[in-house]
C-alpha cells in the first residue's frame, strides 16, 4: 500500500512548491485542484479495506476540492478580470525558501511524535504538516483575495491528509459535515470576493485597510 | 428533547426564509427565542438528557452556557423588530434566518459530546455570522467581514487539526481512536502525551481565535466595530461563550489526563496578554464600538486566566461568563442606540449622550463600570501573587483607558447629530432589552438565585473532575 501512497504524497509536496512559486492565479487554482484530486485518491487507497464509506468520502472530497471549488474560483477570477498575483508581501523566491524550511520543520516535528507501527516511516504526517504550513505562508503573504482563498484551501488539504490517518475517529456524518462546511465557507468567501471586486474595483486586499488603530 | 432544542430554531429559520413579509418576519426571532427558552427550562427539569448514543448530552457545563445563550438571544431578539423597521429598504430575510441558524448551531455546540460534531457546529456559526457582519453593505463592513472570515477560518482549521491530533493521541497508544468526549475522558490517562500536548496547543490557539484572545484577536475590533449592535451582542456574548466552552471541554480532557499543569500556564499567559493588549488599545480609542471589542478581548482574557488559575477561581470565571454575556447585551444595544442617535461612532463626534438619549447613555456608562466590578468578584488567586499583581495592574490600565473614552462620550454638551442619524428618540423596544440585560447583571451582582448557583456549582464540579 505504501508503495503508492508515498509517491502520491511526494506529488502533493511538489505541488506545494508549485503553489508557492507561481504568479498566475489560474495555475495556483489548478494546483490546489490537483491536490484535491490526489487527496481523493489517497483517501480511497489508505482505507481500501474498510468498506464503501471511505470511498464515498474520497469521491466527495475529490469532487468538491477538485472540481466545484476550482470552478467557483475561476469564475470569480474571470469576473474580476485578474490573472496574476503581483507584488506579494514576500517575493516568490523567498516564499519557496520558506516552503523548504517548512518542509524541513515538518519532517523533524513528525519525527518527534510517536506513530503507530503501520505508519512508521510513512510520509503521511510530515506531508500533512508541510501542506498546512504552505497554506499558511500563501494565506499570509499574498495580496489578492483569490490567492488567499487558495492558501486556505491548501491549509485544509493538509488537515485532510492528517484526517486520513484517523478515519475511524471521524464518523461519516462528521466527515460530510466537515466537507460541507468547507464548501459553504469557500462559497461565502466567493460571494464576499465578488462584493470586494464591485466595491473597490480590485481584488487587492491591501485596499482593505480602512480599519486600523 | 435535545433534538428539539437544536431543530426548532432551525425550523424557525426555514419559516423566516419562506415568509414574504418584510414587516412580520423579524417577529419570528423573539418567537423562536421564546420557544428555545421554554424548551431549555423544560430540559432543566430532566437530568441526564442524552441522545444519539452519547453524541448529544446536556451536561452541567452545557446547561450553564445554553441558559446564557437562550436568555441572551431572547432579549436581543426583542430589540430586532424595531431596529429593522428603521431600515425598511433592506431585505432582512437572510438576517433573520441566519440569526436563528446561529441559535441552533450554538445550541449544538453546547450539547455536542462528539468533538468533531462540535467543530462542525462552531464552523457553521462562523459562516452564518459572515453575512450579518456585512449587513450594512459598506466598504468598511466588507473589509471587516473579509478579515473575520479569513482569520476565523484559519483559527477553525487549526482547531480541526487539534481535534485530529487528539484522536491520534489515542491511536498512538493503541486505543480505539474516538472523538467522543466520554471515551476521551475515560482513556485520558493512557493518551499519548506528545500528541495530547500538541493537540491542546492547537485547540487553544484555534478556538482562542474564535474567542478573540490576543494576539489572535485582530478580527474582533473590525467585526464588532462594523457589525450592527445586535450582532455584536451575539458575537461577544454568544459565540465567544461557545468557543470558551470548547476550550473548557479540552481542558477537561487535559486535566483528566493529569496534564492540567501543562495547560494552565498557557491559559494564564494568553489571558494576561489579552488583558494587556486590550488595556493598551482601549486608552485613547476614538471609536466607541471598537472600544467594546477591546473590552470583549479583556473579558475573554479574564475567563481563561480564571480557569488557568484553577480551584475556586473557576467558579469566579464561570460566574463571570454569565456576567460578561449579559453585560455585553446591555453594552452593545445601548451603544447601538447612541450610534444611531448621532449617526456616528467616533468619540470626537459624540459627546453628551446623556442629553440626547438619556437611558441608553446611562446604561452604557453603568454597564461599562459594572462589568469591571464584576471582574473583581471573579478574581480569586489562590496565593498566585505574580498573576494577581499583573491582573490588577491590567485592570487599572483598562479602567483608566476606558474612563478617558467613555466619560466624555456620555457627559457634557450634546454635539449635533449627523444628518443621517436614524434614531430621534428612545422607544420602549430599543431601551427595554438593554435595560433588562442590565437588571439581570445587577441581580446577579446582589443575589445569585439558588438554581443559578446550583448550575454554577455543578459546572465547576465537572471541570474540576480528576
Amino acid at each position: 500500500m505504501h508503495s503508492v501512497v508515498d509517491p502520491l504524497l511526494v506529488v502533493i509536496l511538489l505541488l506545494n512548491f508549485f503553489l508557492l512559486g507561481t504568479t498566475r492565479l489560474r495555475a495556483a487554482i489548478a494546483g490546489s485542484a490537483a491536490q484535491g484530486v490526489i487527496l481523493g485518491l489517497l483517501a480511497a487507497l489508505v482505507h481500501v479495506s474498510v468498506g464503501p464509506r471511505p470511498l464515498l468520502i474520497a469521491a466527495g472530497a475529490a469532487f468538491i476540492k477538485g472540481l466545484v471549488i476550482p470552478v467557483l474560483l475561476i469564475r470569480a477570477m474571470r469576473d474580476a478580470g485578474i490573472r496574476r498575483e503581483i507584488d506579494p508581501l514576500v517575493g516568490f523566491i523567498p516564499s519557496l525558501l520558506l516552503g523548504a524550511i517548512a518542509l524541513a520543520v515538518s519532517l523533524i516535528f513528525a519525527q518527534t511524535l510517536p506513530v503507530v507501527p503501520s505508519q512508521a516511516g510513512s510520509l503521511l504526517l510530515p506531508a500533512s504538516f508541510a501542506t498546512v504550513l504552505t497554506g499558511f505562508i500563501v494565506l499570509t503573504t499574498r495580496r489578492k483575495a483569490i490567492t488567499q482563498v487558495v492558501g486556505y484551501l491548501t491549509l485544509e488539504n493538509g488537515i485532510f491528509i492528517m484526517g486520513l490517518s484517523i478515519l475511524e475517529a471521524m464518523p461519516f456524518l462528521v466527515e460530510i459535515g466537515v466537507l460541507l462546511d468547507l464548501f459553504v465557507g469557500i462559497f461565502v468567501m466567493g460571494i464576499i470576493i465578488n462584493h470586494i471586486n464591485r466595491e473597490f474595483s480590485s481584488l487587492d486586499t491591501s485596499r482593505l485597510s480602512a480599519l486600523k488603530e | 428533547m435535545l433534538f428539539a432544542l437544536v431543530l426548532i430554531p432551525l425550523a424557525f429559520a426555514g419559516v423566516a426564509f419562506a415568509v414574504p413579509s418584510q414587516r412580520w418576519r423579524p417577529w419570528l426571532l423573539p418567537l423562536g427565542g421564546g420557544a428555545h427558552l421554554g424548551l431549555y427550562l423544560a430540559a432543566l427539569r430532566q437530568s441526564n438528557l442524552s441522545a444519539l448514543d452519547g453524541w448529544l448530552v446536556l451536561d452541567p457545563l452545557g446547561r450553564l452556557v445554553l441558559g446564557l445563550i437562550s436568555v441572551l438571544f431572547l432579549l436581543s431578539s426583542l430589540y430586532a423588530p424595531a431596529w429593522l423597521a428603521l431600515r425598511p429598504g433592506r431585505s432582512n430575510r437572510v438576517f433573520c434566518a441566519n440569526l436563528l441558524i446561529i441559535l441552533s448551531m450554538i445550541t449544538l455546540i453546547t450539547v455536542a459530546h462528539h468533538l468533531g460534531l462540535m467543530w462542525v457546529a462552531i464552523e457553521a456559526t462562523t459562516l452564518a455570522m459572515a453575512p450579518l457582519i456585512y449587513f450594512n453593505r459598506s466598504g468598511r463592513s466588507l473589509e471587516a467581514t473579509w478579515k473575520y472570515l479569513l482569520i476565523g477560518s484559519v483559527g477553525i482549521a487549526l482547531s480541526l487539526m487539534g481535534s485530529f491530533f487528539l484522536a491520534y493521541s489515542a491511536v498512538g497508544s493503541r486505543l480505539e481512536s474516538s472523538l467522543l468526549f466520554e471515551d476521551l475522558i475515560r482513556d485520558a490517562p493512557q493518551l499519548s502525551r506528545p500528541w495530547l500536548h500538541a493537540a491542546f496547543v492547537l485547540l487553544l490557539v484555534g478556538y482562542g481565535t474564535k474567542m478573540g484572545l490576543a494576539p489572535m484577536h485582530t478580527w474582533k475590533p473590525d467585526a464588532y466595530g462594523e457589525a450592527p449592535g445586535l450582532i455584536g451582542t451575539l458575537l461577544a456574548g454568544g459565540l465567544t461563550s461557545g468557543a470558551f466552552l470548547a476550550i473548557l471541554r479540552f481542558f477537561q480532557i487535559c486535566s483528566a489526563a493529569g496534564e492540567a499543569a501543562f495547560a494552565r500556564p498557557m491559559m494564564v499567559a494568553l489571558g494576561l496578554i489579552s488583558m494587556a493588549v486590550a488595556g493598551v488599545f482601549m486608552a485613547r480609542q476614538r471609536d466607541f464600538k471598537r472600544l467594546l471589542a477591546y473590552s470583549s478581548v479583556e473579558h475573554m482574557g479574564i475567563l481563561v486566566v480564571g480557569v488557568g488559575i484553577g480551584g475556586t477561581a473557576i467558579f469566579g470565571a464561570l460566574l463571570h461568563l454569565l456576567n460578561n454575556g449579559l453585560t455585553k447585551g446591555a453594552l452593545f444595544l445601548s451603544a447601538a442606540n447612541i450610534h444611531r442617535a448621532y449617526g456616528s461612532k467616533l468619540a470626537a463626534e459624540v459627546t453628551g449622550a446623556l442629553q440626547k438619549v438619556p437611558i441608553s447613555a446611562a446604561l452604557f456608562l453603568t454597564a461599562f463600570f459594572i462589568s469591571e466590578f464584576t471582574i473583581v468578584r471573579a478574581a480569586i488567586f489562590n496565593g498566585q501573587y505574580a498573576v494577581a499583581g499583573l491582573f490588577l495592574l491590567m485592570l487599572v490600565v483598562v479602567f483608566v483607558g476606558m474612563g478617558a473614552t467613555v466619560l466624555p462620550l456620555v457627559q457634557g454638551e450634546a454635539t449635533p447629530s449627523r444628518p443621517d442619524a436614524l434614531l430621534t428618540r428612545e422607544t420602549f423596544f430599543n431601551v427595554a432589552p438593554p435595560l433588562a440585560f442590565m437588571s439581570l447583571v445587577l441581580l446577579l451582582g446582589l443575589y445569585i438565585p439558588p438554581f443559578v448557583s446550583s448550575l454554577l456549582k455543578d459546572a465547576v464540579a465537572t471541570i474540576e473532575l480528576r
